[in-house]
């Protein structure tokens, strides 16, 4: 597509890539079909090709942000499904994180907006913070209705439907009995609310990779990826958390002495390999980001390599839900599945598996409306395959799915360990 | 910017744009309206971005009663309508203008009855064309005609623009598949036309609505002729060392009698452009290849291919690979209709669609190339060989005023060959805006008065796209 940015604005590297990234679309309208939001909405501005024209237009021109662009580009979940359908190679995902921290940066957002991002942005990404604000809204629980018909109360509502009923104890990660001769050894980034709201995950996978005769480096704790206040776009928060995270794993990584950093949740993991190009033009972290964003690995593609042995076939049938973030952030499709059905599982896709089931971050409490249609869209296609579980590799997608359907949904890892002789998933009784 | 004038925007209705954004405001629910000019911006081009008008408003009514009544508004109003689907047009047919209202019918969506006896899908018209396979797909069935933009195009905009696709060779294009249309006319009155049946009595007015560019109402619904799944389907790559060689053996199938379900051509740039994307396993030390494509039960396909490669090693063929499985099969089928968007990759583009008589494939390939170098520009060529409709992409820089307007001219030269050999502007894009100004290159004066005329008892006024198709001297008015 034609640009017409001013040559003095593309000096600044990141109007650079965006111009660049502008220039490689097409208008060809075929990501439209794929997108979460235009399915629903059947208007262009609320699809990746107009979310394209209206940042297109607000970077060109240098204009502040105005509130109906801001309006479709929150709409805008980042489930990257357009990436996966472009043609052209549009990178949407670095276009509109652009498009996010200029919105951040011009655009004054109304209180209520301000308040509830701030408030999750100064909790979620913090377990501590995370867990006693969990506590305090099954206090809160009883008062959703009234809460309701306040002025943006809807998402305080969704904020508490989402807050589960128990929260488990945390234990910390079993003892590394590595079992095997050593085959490898591996960093494993301990996330921030997954290891509130779901501690087994990470356990789990401790255990199967120990068997499997893999160290788990005892690293510094990296706080959050970043992820969450990146879509924010909170920009230097973003970075903030994604150096931490690289100061936590360098000495290991600089003394050669790790095979991987194993991330256990997608949506973490798109963030993690993208660290190299949001440092890039960082003198002190670009060449450390760069070497993180190559050693990370989802666990199933660390898995894949390690060649499990198959398993004799089991009764359970599992509907396979591939996050958005794995299947279009990482473009990781077949290895969980794959994985599933060695260790002897009969997995099912779920029809119009591309379509996001709405968790996207923060998505699900910040646009509730959208959202819940498409948890809602989601569970029905995932009933028409009958399965007996649900198996996905995303924290907020077990959230999001688990508060619209009976149907236990278990993380991929927790499966496998179960399978290769770790303990019976709890949600399975 | 560019060749191609629009109308000067009509004073009067600019002037009372507030008045008549209130009426429609008062007419239809507020998320059916868009007035913001933010907002409007999008609208504002469709798959044929070198040109580009703002709408005064874009309306996306959810059912045929809104539509009508948005047309009696304008009607009553004077105020021009363009229509819309999924906006992929590559000739510009759903850029609107300023003193223009769009009407998008992307929120009619649904698949309204499925008549399996029948054979016969009823939708509305905003539904994708992918959509309206995958819903009859359960029940071993499909709807032919499938434009490489499939899985974003409208039913509406594949009838106003009577879209073809690979496969059409053997199952015809859009009007081959189109049984009944319901469409509101420019007065807001909602007609049923054709049915639901392959030769209804009375005027073939469907006829007339198929390809006619949303000048002569806006379709809502459509009663569409769907097909059994072929028992099984098998993608055939062949390499040969020159286009011409390629040309030539397409001709040579033709002419022998062999109906192929589709027969694909892709010149070099092409193949690695596409190659590239979708990892098809295009052979890539050729100079052309064709992707021919038979179906049937395993005997007949094998019957069909063996005649085919006779006629291939006549022609110099230096690869021939089939399709092993249906992973390849979709890998195929997924570099060639992603070649336009991935040509986006390398550079901005100019899309042609001259069809020419198959004989003269090998002719007009040459001359092509000898067209665009001529103007110091590159073409990658990728098109629906067996009916001879040609889709020269022109690779230029977008940024570049020079070469865009060098693009344009060697289209309009590459396009006036296609009439000097026979053939015509458009294959299956339709004219829109691009190739308005050729048209009479194709028809004579009367020509184009006649179809003026039909055009004139449906909108008398030029009120619906008026900008498209008909030059904009010498239109023919009713007196
Ligand atoms: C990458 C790419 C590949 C393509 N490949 C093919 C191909 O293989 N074969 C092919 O034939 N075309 C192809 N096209 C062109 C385009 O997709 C077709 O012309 C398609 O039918 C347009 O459908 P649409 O829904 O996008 O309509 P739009 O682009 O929105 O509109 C097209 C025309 O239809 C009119 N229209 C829209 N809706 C209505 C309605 N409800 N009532 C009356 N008129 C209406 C508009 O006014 C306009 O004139 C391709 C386009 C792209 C971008
Ligand atoms: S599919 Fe890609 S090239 Fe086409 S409109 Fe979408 S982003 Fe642009
Ligand atoms: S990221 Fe998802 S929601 Fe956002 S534009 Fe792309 S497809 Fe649509």
């Amino acid at each position: 597509m034609q640009t017409q940015f001013a040559p003095e604005r593309l000096a600044d590297s990141q109007m650079a890539e965006s111009e660049k990234i502008l220039r490689s679309c097409v208008h060809c309208g075929f990501c439209t079909a794929t997108c979460p939001t235009y399915l629903l909405e059947g208007d262009e501005l609320d699809s990746p090709r107009g979310r394209i024209y209206l940042i297109k237009d607000m970077l060109e021109n240098d204009k502040p942000a105005s509130a109906d662009v801001v309006k479709h580009v929150d709409r805008c979940l980042s489930c990257l499904s357009c990436m996966t359908t472009c043609p052209s190679g549009v990178h949407y995902m670095h276009l509109v994180d652009h498009a996010r921290a200029h919105i951040e940066k011009t655009y004054r957002r109304p209180l209520a907006d301000r308040f509830i991002r701030a408030v999750l942005a100064a909790i979620l990404p913090y377990p501590n913070r995370f867990r006693a604000a969990l506590a305090l809204g099954r206090l809160g629980q009883p008062l959703a209705p009234v809460l309701a018909k306040l002025p943006g109360g809807e998402r305080l509502k969704s904020m508490l439907a989402l807050v589960p009923q128990k929260l488990p104890r945390a234990p910390k990660p079993t003892q590394q009995n590595l079992a095997a001769a050593k085959k490898g050894r591996v960093a494993l980034l301990a996330g921030c609310a997954q290891q509130v709201l779901d501690p087994e995950i990470n356990a789990a996978t401790t255990r199967l990779l120990n068997r499997l005769g893999i160290e788990i480096a005892d690293t510094k704790d990296t706080g959050c990826c970043g992820a969450l206040v990146h879509h924010m776009g909170k920009e230097h928060q973003g970075h903030v958390a994604a150096k931490r995270a690289i100061d936590a794993w360098w000495p290991e990584i600089e003394a050669g002495k790790l095979d991987a950093i194993i991330i256990t949740a997608s949506g973490c993991g798109t963030t993690i390999k993208d660290y190299g190009f949001m440092l890039r033009d960082d003198p002190d972290y670009a060449h450390k980001a760069k070497a993180v964003s190559e050693l990370a690995l989802d666990i199933t593609q660390y898995l894949a390599t390690l060649d499990l042995p198959k398993g004799e076939p089991r009764e359970e049938v599992i509907a396979y839900h591939s996050a958005c973030s794995m299947q279009h952030g990482q473009q990781i499709r077949d290895e969980p599945k794959n994985l599933l059905k060695t260790a002897g599982f009969t997995v099912k896709d779920v029809p119009e598996g591309h379509i996001c089931c709405g968790s996207a971050g923060t998505y699900n409490i910040l646009q509730p409306g959208f959202a819940t249609r498409l948890r809602d869209r989601k569970v029905k296609n995932i009933e028409r395959v009958a399965p007996d579980l649900i198996a996905t590799g995303n924290i907020g997608c077990m959230t999001q799915i688990g508060t619209g359907t009976d149907i236990p949904i278990i993380h991929t890892i927790q499966v496998l360990d179960w399978a290769y002789g770790g303990p019976k998933p709890a949600a399975l009784g | 910017m560019t060749a191609i004038a629009f109308a000067q925007p009509d004073a009067a209705i600019l002037a009372r744009r507030d008045a008549i954004v209130a009426g429609l405001a008062a007419l239809v629910p507020s998320d059916v309206l868009i007035t913001n000019p933010d907002e409007c911006r999008a609208y504002e081009t469709d798959a044929f971005t070198a040109y580009r008008r703002m709408p005064m408003a874009v309306l996306l009514p959810r059912s045929t009663q809104e539509v009508a009544a948005i047309m009696a508004f304008c009607q009553e109003q004077g105020v021009n309508v363009v229509a819309r689907g999924a906006g992929t047009s590559l000739a510009g047919g759903a850029i609107p203008q300023e003193d223009a209202v769009v009407i998008g019918v992307s929120r009619l969506n649904r698949v309204l009855e499925f008549d399996r006896p029948n054979r016969t899908l009823k939708v509305e018209a905003g539904i994708t064309n992918l959509a309206v396979s995958a819903a009859v797909a359960p029940d071993g069935f499909f709807y032919a005609p499938d434009p490489s933009s499939q899985l974003a195009c409208t039913i509406a905009g594949n009838i106003a623009m009577n879209s073809g696709g690979a496969h059409c060779l053997k199952y015809g294009v859009t009007t081959n598949n189109v049984l009944g249309a319901t469409v509101v006319l420019a007065d807001g009155s909602i007609v049923e036309l054709g049915g639901d049946a392959m030769d209804m009595p009375g005027l073939d007015l469907l006829g007339l609505i198929v390809g006619s560019e949303g000048q002569l109402g806006i379709v809502t619904e459509a009663i569409l002729r769907v097909l059994p799944l072929a028992e099984g389907a098998r993608p055939v790559l062949f390499g040969f060392d020159t286009s011409e060689d390629a040309g030539a053996c397409v001709a040579a199938i033709i002419g022998a009698g062999i109906v192929p379900v589709a027969m694909e051509f892709m010149d070099k740039p092409a193949i690695e452009i596409c190659e590239a994307f979708a990892k098809a396993g295009y052979p890539l030390d050729v100079g052309a290849m064709l992707i021919i494509e038979v179906e049937g039960s395993d005997d007949e396909i094998d019957f069909t291919l063996q005649k085919i490669v006779e006629i291939a090693n006549g022609h110099g063929v230096k690869v021939i690979k089939q399709s092993r499985s249906a992973t390849e099969t979709a890998q195929i089928w997924k570099g060639r209709k992603s070649a336009f968007g991935a040509t986006g990759r390398i550079a901005d583009y100019l899309c042609m669609d001259g069809t020419i008589p198959t004989s003269q494939l090998p002719y007009v390939l040459k001359r092509m190339s000898e067209i665009v170098a001529g103007y110091g520009l590159r073409v990658a060529n990728v098109f629906h060989a067996g009916d001879g409709n040609l889709h020269p992409l022109i690779l230029f820089n977008a940024n570049d005023p020079e070469e865009l307007a060098k693009a344009e001219m060697a289209g309009a030269d590459i396009l006036t060959l296609c009439v000097e050999v026979g053939g015509c502007l458009t294959g299956e894009h339709g004219v829109g805006i691009e190739k308005r100004d050729l048209m009479p290159k194709q028809f004579t004066r009367e020509e184009l008065d006649q179809q003026m005329r039909v055009r004139a008892v449906f909108d008398p006024q030029w009120r619906l796209n008026p900008s498209k198709v008909f030059p904009l001297e010498n239109r023919w008015m009713p007196q």
